[in-house]
């Protein structure tokens, strides 16, 4: 286990190293910097904003500036008081370019926590919805119940999910006038995006469950339970869900990872405040620390929640040996 | 049987040249046929192909079909409901066959973008059988009067290449990178497997955004210099980002097959290396290659339709479903539910996504009986 954390910690640091410089020296490329407007600015206050973002030191220089952990800037922040550390090691992403007066850190810390909780809903509903419609078509084989699921879950991922979107809204808030178009803090307005944002993963979960719930019910100990004369509930309940939900457990790393993408267009269909929204918003604005920073967030999110997966997947499967997955 | 009695397996000639005879006359079925007939006993795959050929026919051919302009708009007739009745709001001067060719061509520029000499062949076509027959509004306009069903059938188009193109580039990549390092094979592989997992938790959806937007400030220069534009690009960098699954998979059925017994059998035969790569690995290998493409397609769709709704896809005047469903999206409002422009693209989208996945799915049943049943 701790050889596994430790290898995984590892691969981490080149991931991040690779993540962060590679998006750095792209970002430091391009034409056109976060300042250019309609009207040419002053040499001097050009000469100025330069200074106050560091973009007249040298790359090398910034970009040990931006990673960390040592604060590189002999004079200190204007306004602020002087730091021994900053950069993305010791937590700070540095000043936004484009929202003058906020630090990246604001806006992720006011963004973020919207996004967590879309993310948590939705991923309520796909696990909610998916196992459920997974273990009913799994016991009900061949039947017009499974071939139903079967085709929904397939049609779930077939469409985009700005188009279910789209209908959803028709039917529920134009139609039947049940929930709110748009907005974001009570719970009837987090329905509607979370379950939009979880269908395509519901689908998906409910192929997988289905697949497992089949293998594991075609097993012997499954055949045991059943002679002890044990209720169908307890052996489905019991028995076959153990085994039936390891792929589903091991969809979960990649099903985040999704839903943190698909989150760039639910919140913007449903104008939520969240971190999808602004990291679209930080790319065309050529906002680059924002847009930098909500990278990193993310990286760092996905790697750890395959991390703590692949941890899962070893206590409820035995049989899998951590030290030969590293 | 006994070895004593060896006379018993002594035949006449003409027996063993019968026996010779009929040994070369049966044919084994290869595993194209095989999987040729297990595709055809399956209905739904079936007729999934059947529906993406004759929908891939539809969209080649879109210059020909009597088909409005998808892009000149007409604000008179904005968010139409379907009609059967033609309508002449969007007469096509150039569809006239007495117009002279400079008209028509200018006409054409207009009324469609920069189209192939192969396009305009069909186009030239059209006007000889159709002459300036149009249809109406069978599936509504949008809002800016634009005319639904042309625009489908335009889009498609687009959605097609960009589709192709982008898992061809996967293709390309993913294969010669994993066959290169299964075959290959010890530490270069270990390292070149492990570039792939690094890979795979980049979130890369970041990664392409801020590519594509970075793209547009290079867009001179690329078309300039390396004959790239912007839609080729975008092809590159779906392609680049869709490898890793195909390369991980065409490694792993590199390193089986190196080591199956068949190909060792080739090979104590006396097959040379080229016969047993051409005759064995490579037909092997793409099978699963094959399968992998019918599911990457509709995930490029997915993509490109994403890319869209966010702005950074195919650009107007272009069409592709992406853009139509994103307009269709974003022509929701409560005091009138124009529902045609919701659901018509979303049809056209969702069946033909929904094909493909059927035939992914039915094709990798039929190449691979082992995996039956399983996703």
């Amino acid at each position: 286990m701790i050889r596994f954390l430790f290898r995984r910690l590892m691969w981490f640091v080149v991931t991040m190293t690779v993540v962060m410089s590679v998006s750095f020296f792209l970002m430091k490329n391009v034409k056109g910097g976060p300042f250019d407007t309609e009207r040419a600015l002053e040499p001097a206050i050009e000469a100025n904003i330069q200074a106050r973002y560091h973009l007249d030191w040298p790359l090398w220089k910034q970009f040990l500036h931006y990673t960390g952990p040592f604060n590189l800037d002999e004079r200190g922040l204007a306004g602020t008081q002087e730091k021994v550390l900053g950069g993305v090691l010791s937590g700070d992403f540095g000043p936004s370019f484009r929202y003058r007066d906020f630090t990246v850190n604001d806006i992720i810390g006011q963004a973020l926590p919207i996004s967590a909780l879309l993310g948590v809903v939705s991923m309520m509903w796909a696990l909610a919805l998916g196992v459920s419609t997974g273990i009913a078509s799994a016991l009900r084989r061949g039947s017009g119940v499974d071939l139903a699921l079967r085709l929904a879950a397939t049609g779930g991922i077939a469409l985009p999910n700005f188009v279910i979107a789209g209908f959803l809204i028709i039917i529920f808030v134009f139609m039947i006038p049940l929930l709110p178009v748009a907005g974001w803090g009570s719970i009837k307005e987090m329905l509607l995006p979370g379950f939009c944002l979880g269908l395509v993963y519901a689908a998906y979960l409910a192929r997988l469950t289905r697949t497992g719930m089949l293998e594991a019910l075609s097993q012997d100990h499954i055949r045991t339970a059943q002679a002890k004369g044990l209720s169908p509930r307890t052996v489905v309940l019991r028995h076959a869900l153990k085994g039936g939900l390891l792929p589903v457990v091991s969809y979960l790393g990649p099903a985040t990872a999704g839903i943190l993408t698909g989150s760039l267009v639910i919140e913007r269909i449903f104008f939520i405040p969240g971190l999808g929204s602004h990291f679209v918003n930080s790319a065309s604005n050529r906002d680059y620390t924002l847009a930098m920073g909500v990278t990193i967030l993310y990286t760092v999110l996905v790697y750890s929640m395959n991390t703590v997966v692949d941890l899962a997947y070893t206590l409820l499967d035995p049989r899998i040996d951590l030290a030969e997955e590293a | 049987m006994s070895a004593a009695d060896p006379k018993r397996f002594d035949l006449d000639d003409a027996t063993a040249e019968r026996l010779l005879r009929e040994a070369q006359e049966h044919k084994g079925i290869s595993l194209w046929q095989d999987a040729g007939r297990r595709l055809r006993r399956n209905r739904p795959s079936w007729y999934a192909m059947v529906f993406l050929i004759g929908f891939g026919l539809l969209s080649f051919l879109a210059p020909l079909l009597p088909l409005r302009s998808p892009v000149r708009s007409n604000l008179d007739i904005t968010l139409h409901a379907p009609t059967l009745d033609g309508g002449d709001g969007n007469y096509l001067a150039a569809l006239d066959p007495e117009a002279d060719s400079a008209l028509v061509a200018r006409q054409i520029e207009k009324d469609y973008w920069e189209l192939s000499s192969l396009d305009h062949g069909l186009i030239s076509l059209r006007r000889m059988i159709f002459g300036s027959w149009q249809t109406g509004h069978w599936l509504g306009t949008d809002h800016l009067g634009r005319d639904l069903l042309s625009r489908i059938v335009w889009g498609s188009r687009t959605s097609i290449l960009v589709s192709l193109a982008a898992a061809l580039c996967s293709l390309v990549i993913g294969v010669f990178y994993g066959a290169f390092s299964g075959l290959v094979g010890g530490r270069i592989d270990n390292l070149m497997m492990r570039t792939v997992d690094i890979l795979y938790s980049i979130p890369f959806i970041f990664v392409v955004i801020f590519l594509i937007t970075l793209i547009g400030d290079y867009r001179q220069v690329l078309e300039e210099e390396w004959g790239l534009d912007r839609e080729k690009v975008f092809y590159l960098v779906i392609g680049a980002v869709f490898w890793l699954t195909m390369a991980r998979v065409v490694r792993g059925q590199v390193l089986s097959l190196k080591h199956a017994e068949f190909v060792q059998a080739a090979r104590v035969m006396g097959a040379s290396t080229f016969h047993i790569l051409c005759k064995h690995i490579v037909p092997n290998v793409l099978s699963i290659v094959i399968v992998y493409l019918t599911l990457t397609i509709p995930a490029v769709m997915l993509f490109e339709a994403f890319l869209s709704f966010l702005g950074l896809g195919v650009e107007p005047p272009r069409v592709s479903w992406g853009l139509i469903a994103v307009d269709g999206t974003s022509a929701i409002n409560p005091l009138r539910i124009h529902w045609w422009v919701v659901i018509f693209p979303a049809l056209a989208m969702g069946c033909t996504l929904l094909a493909l996945n059927v035939l992914g799915d039915g094709l990798r049943d039929a190449l691979d009986p082992k995996m039956r049943g399983k996703d």
